[in-house]
């Protein structure tokens, strides 16, 4: 698959919590319609790098760039780049003392101040997509995890994002439930989003990829496109990776 | 049989002296806890900023106010204002004043407690969503910490309500003072008088306290 248009773009980016690096120099784009799969050991610095890609964690050094400008420390922008990228958590995090509905249009009514009917038609299409258009008025606590997943997803969407991050979005599921969440992320890369996934899923990383990121101790060890990066690894820290997904 | 003490309630107009105190009870209590909800917010909102200073300070005035008994407070400010600046404050201004200061503090650590209690996902889903950070208070953090908070808040006003039985200590005549009153009266009619006043006012605290109690276990149970 060719790739032209670059929408995200890491530069040098650095970053620590004071106690040694937790990213160190990690570069890498993201092309229109790219998926590409962040994977690595516990504590190599994924879920940092997510999280500075929309601003919840503040970056030492290095840059980030979103559709050629760049952002930097100023909140306002950031508040315009987090709509443009939508991103899903590991503890699906909905706001309990809300119905699904209302928690998918906080995000397009308040922020995006569009118009609620329409916002709520356009939910009701998302949530269809996602199988749970019944749960419209169900409160978070009356869902299962992989819905609540399923819920978070859709109130990304629905901002209409460039970019969708997914933080192991199904690193704390039962296992049963993972598979529903998996297809509906499959189905996006499908239809052409473009996206950054971090998960534990090999499988699915496999399938779901367009280019595999291996990131060990803050840097990234390797990169490269699924087959290659799976069955002939260049790095024997990636090679004792994913023996580790091996009995 | 004849002289059934029960009587004295409906000498005169004995029972509604009662009610009239009761009423001033009430008054206090509520005029206390209006004006410590909104302080107590207020402190509380402080309270979790990061600022050590506020956090000194506010911290400080907590503990003082908690730990001094409420009727220290009460002397202190109603005999020790007189006295060492001339401010002379009615019985029920001071009243109140004391009672919001401590309202204030029981209340604004509810507040804190709550605001600390949601966990820092919310803010972070919220803030992923693009909505800044008082968008973020009012439609995420706030409602969570008031459905929280709101039965705790109405234990406080039961709590005030009875305490404010101290006030009769400075002379504000609010339904304890109402009923010494009309025992002395009629020592020698009815000598069991105070039996049977006392009796009543037991009944007219539960009568006011025990809906508020119903309602805070009914919002608790809500949840």
């Amino acid at each position: 698959m060719d790739f032209e248009e670059v929408l995200l773009e890491v530069r040098h980016l650095h970053k620590d919590y004071g106690n040694g690096p937790v990213l160190e120099d990690v570069s890498f784009q993201v092309h229109k319609g790219e998926v590409i799969v962040i994977i690595g050991p516990s504590g190599c610095g994924k879920s940092t790098l997510l999280r500075c890609i929309n601003g919840l964690e503040e970056i030492v050094s290095g840059g980030i760039w979103l559709d050629g400008e760049a952002v930097g420390k100023d909140k306002a922008k950031w508040r315009e780049v987090r709509q443009k990228v939508g991103m899903v958590f590991q503890n699906y995090d909905l706001f309990p003392h809300m119905t699904v509905i209302d928690n998918i249009l906080l995000g397009p009514v308040k922020v995006q101040k569009r118009e609620k009917k329409k916002a709520e038609e356009e939910a009701e299409k998302l949530l269809e997509r996602v199988g749970l258009l019944d749960k419209k008025k169900a409160y978070p606590r009356q869902l299962s995890g992989g819905q609540k997943q399923r819920v978070a997803i859709v109130q990304a969407l629905i901002m209409k994002p460039e970019l969708m991050l997914f933080d192991e979005v199904t690193a704390a599921l039962d296992p049963e439930m993972v598979r529903e969440v998996l297809d509906v992320m499959l189905e996006l890369a499908k239809g052409g989003s473009t996206m950054l996934i971090v998960t534990h899923e090999m499988q699915f990383a496999r399938a779901v990829a367009d280019r595999i990121i291996f990131l060990d101790e803050g840097r990234i060890a390797e990169t490269g496109l699924p087959e290659a990066f799976f069955d002939q690894p260049k790095t024997e820290r990636a090679c004792r990776f994913l023996d580790t997904f091996l009995f | 049989m004849q002289d059934l003490g029960i009587r004295v309630l409906f000498m005169g107009n004995n029972f509604l002296r009662l009610l009239l105190g009761l009423w001033i009870t009430i008054k206090i209590s509520l005029a206390a806890a209006g004006l410590s909800l909104v302080f107590g917010t207020f402190l509380g909102m402080v309270m979790t900023l990061e600022n050590s200073v506020v956090r000194a300070v506010s911290r400080v005035y907590l503990e003082f106010i908690r730990i001094m008994p409420q009727l220290v407070l009460l002397f202190l400010v109603y005999f020790g204002l007189t006295k060492a600046f001339g401010v002379n404050l009615s019985g029920q201004a001071s009243a109140v004043l004391v009672f919001t200061l401590w309202g204030t503090a029981e209340m604004g650590d509810l507040v804190r407690g709550a605001l600390v209690s949601i966990p820092r996902h919310q803010y972070e889903t919220g803030t992923a969503l693009g909505l800044g950070p008082l968008q973020i208070y009012w439609y995420v953090i706030i409602p969570q910490a008031v459905q929280r908070l709101l039965p705790l808040a109405i234990n406080l006003t039961t709590r005030m309500i009875k305490t404010t039985s101290l006030v009769v200590l400075i002379g504000v005549v609010e339904v304890m003072k109402a009923a010494q009153q009309i025992i002395e009266a009629n020592r020698y009619t009815v000598p069991d008088a105070a039996l049977w006043i006392y009796g009543a006012i037991f009944f007219l605290y539960f009568f006011v306290c025990w809906p508020i109690s119903l309602l805070a276990a009914r919002l608790e149970r809500a949840q």
